[in-house]
């Protein structure tokens, strides 16, 4: 299989580290206006983004994670079957022990009932999600919550 | 001795344009058999001329029949009709259901290692699909481009042989669409001329080549006309025709603006001279639409279509001209239409804005000018010349996000004006299950 080209935003090693993020959709989500998106929001707001793509399989975005050591994990998917593919994908994330503790966020277009879905949220924080964000969802709460999750470093915006 | 030719879905678009109609089809796929068979009825009882569509699920195009499976089981909603793992028989008698073939019914699924979508299709007797070795591959997954190729050429040959059985399978290339917005048309024009090549090359006889509605209308017109106008040129031995995509990107929240960016659509397509037209609904925006919101918009296309005369033919601002650069610069690449699609991708020949697929460049860029029209602000490796430096510097999260919406905005806008009210409408949502 290709790989996407990560991109990786270098800093100077003066600098205060940038927080990582890793950015991906699940496996069944070919959209990618999305991700081109929240790389972008999460560039100018002073993380380093490693964006792996769309149609990721579960297996392969276990194997970046080991390999990058984000800070954060945000998936991003709109084509509904994301609250499927985000159980199963945050299942198999909470039960392997080498990324224990690692913040994932889910958001997007979750189901294919559009607002009926909102309620889906729960059960996806219940799966082990750290936060859900719907296709809605105000873009400053998640940088909010994204800025909260790693106390431990300055984010310049 | 030959078999009788049975109605086929190319045969269907002929004898509608014949007359002097326009072909109006849904983007419909429901994952329930039932719920399928009724959004086939309705769109065949539909006020207009119709073609049935079954969309298929994401599952299914990415290969994932565990997870279609598992998606059955535990009562998840797909988005689409999971056709290579439902019971055959049932699908079978759906289609007979419904009338197949004299009502046609295409297939639109978005597989860049389409083998398993071909068997089931083939097995069913279906004759008219949509796809693309470049199309269906740089959109739609990580799989390598030269991968897509190879098994997309194997299909088109697979499926070119239902000819000898009395079918005439068709096939529709999505060039014309790619990631759906932001991309200048020429390039969308020559990527469904090559596709359009490349199915000829594998036998298939009967093709359609598409483009999608973009941010403005004079610029889509002459789009339409250059794309009719080379595949007169390349493509006079075999059976074709065009097919128009209402509008592929972020799309209007009001009903008002989205069937008013419908009508647009429409009337594009009459005065474009396109045979076909795919629709889009008011749910767009938010969610799957629900049959009666895929009627609604075929039936509104319909009477649109009715209404509109063929207008003065649009001003020549070079796009035949940069498609056709386009389309003999990769033809100079390989005589094997599928090897030089391959290598147009790697050498930045063809390059498409904003794709994040590891076999697309990503070294052009796109921008709106301020006539509403889709220009290059940076070409990469293209073998034509940028529009100027109009365009941002580089580009912010908000930049983009105002260019995808520039549509949803104009018609969102002017929805509000006319209903004189402040608040777009608002769309029921369906149930969650
Ligand atoms: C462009 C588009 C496409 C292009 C995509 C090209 C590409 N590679 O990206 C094409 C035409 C190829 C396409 C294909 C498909 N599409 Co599509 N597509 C769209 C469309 C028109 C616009 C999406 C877009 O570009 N938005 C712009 C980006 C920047 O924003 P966004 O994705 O909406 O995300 C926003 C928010 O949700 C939020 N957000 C998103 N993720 C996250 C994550 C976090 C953490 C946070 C905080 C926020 C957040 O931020 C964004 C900005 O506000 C939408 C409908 C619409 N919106 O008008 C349908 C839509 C998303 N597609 C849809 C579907 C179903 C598909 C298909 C499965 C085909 C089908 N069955 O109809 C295939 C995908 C196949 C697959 N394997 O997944 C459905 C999803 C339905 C649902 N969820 O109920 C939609 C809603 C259309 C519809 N009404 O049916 N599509």
């Amino acid at each position: 299989m290709a790989e996407y080209t990560a991109v990786e935003v270098s800093t100077s090693p003066l600098a205060p580290r940038r927080p990582k993020v890793l950015l991906s959709s699940v496996s069944s989500d070919s959209h990618t206006w999305n991700l081109v998106f929240l790389q972008l929001l999460l560039e100018e707001t002073g993380h380093d983004v490693v964006n792996i793509g769309a149609c990721v399989p579960d297996d392969l975005l276990v194997a970046e994670c080991a390999e990058h050591r984000p800070d954060v994990v945000v998936i991003s998917t709109v084509n509904g079957h994301g609250a499927a593919d985000g159980k199963r994908l945050i299942t198999r994330i909470r039960t392997d022990p080498a990324l224990r503790g690692l913040t994932v966020v889910i958001g997007g277009k979750l189901g294919v009932a559009g607002a009926a879905d909102h309620s889906c949220a729960a059960e996806l924080v219940d799966a082990g999600f750290d936060a859900v964000f719907q296709d809605n969802a105000d873009v400053g709460d998640f940088l909010g919550f994204i800025e909260s999750s790693v106390p431990s470093l300055e984010v310049g915006v | 001795m030959a078999v009788p030719a049975r109605p086929s879905f190319a045969g269907h678009v002929r004898s509608v344009a014949a007359s002097g109609g326009l072909v109006v089809q849904p983007r419909m796929g429901f994952g329930d058999p039932q719920r399928m068979l009724h959004g086939l009825l309705a769109t065949k009882h539909a006020a207009a001329h119709t073609a049935g569509t079954i969309t298929l699920d994401s599952y299914t195009r990415v290969g994932d029949f565990a997870a279609v499976l598992e998606a059955i089981d535990n009562d998840v909603e797909l988005n689409g009709y999971p056709i290579a793992s439902i019971d055959p028989f049932v699908t079978l008698s759906m289609l007979d259901t419904v009338g197949h073939p004299r009502f046609p019914v295409q297939v639109r699924h978005g597989s860049a290692l389409p083998t398993a979508v071909f068997d089931a299709m083939v097995g069913l007797g279906l004759d008219a699909t949509e796809g693309g070795p470049a199309s269906y591959c740089l959109p739609y997954s990580r799989v390598p481009l030269s991968r897509a190729v190879q098994e997309w050429a194997a299909c088109c040959e697979r499926f070119a042989e239902l000819s000898e059985f009395g079918f005439e399978p068709h096939l529709e290339s999505f060039g014309g669409c790619m990631l759906g917005q932001l991309c200048p048309p020429s390039l969308l024009v020559a990527i469904t001329v090559l596709e359009g090549l490349f199915f000829r090359q594998h036998g298939v006889r009967s093709v359609s080549l598409s483009l999608t509605q973009q941010t403005h209308a004079g610029q889509d017109l002459e789009a339409l006309a250059a794309l009719h106008a080379l595949a007169a040129e390349k493509l006079s031995d075999i059976d074709w025709h065009v097919v128009l995509y209402a509008y592929m990107g972020v799309y209007p929240r009001s009903p008002r603006g989205a069937l008013s960016l419908l009508a647009d659509a429409t009337s594009l397509a009459v005065r474009g001279g396109a045979a076909r037209l795919i629709v889009k609904t008011v749910a767009e925006s938010y969610r799957i639409p629900t049959i009666a919101e895929n009627v609604e918009a075929l039936e509104f296309a319909a009477v649109r279509a009715r209404q509109t005369t063929v207008g003065e033919p649009p001003e020549d601002t070079g796009v035949l001209a940069e498609a056709r650069t386009f389309v003999d610069a990769v033809l100079e690449l390989h005589s094997d239409v599928g090897k030089a699609i391959v290598r147009a991708f790697a050498s930045g020949y063809l390059d498409v804005p904003y794709c994040l697929h590891a076999d697309n460049t990503g070294r052009s860029r796109s921008y709106l000018d301020n006539t509403g029209r889709l220009r290059w602000s940076s070409v990469g490796a293209m073998p034509i010349r940028a529009d100027g430096t109009a365009g941002p510097a580089a580009v912010s999260s908000s930049d983009l996000l105002t260019a995808l919406s520039f549509i949803q905005r104009r018609y969102d806008e002017a929805a509000s004006v006319r209903a004189g009210i402040g608040e777009p409408g608002k769309i029921e949502s369906g149930s969650c299950r």
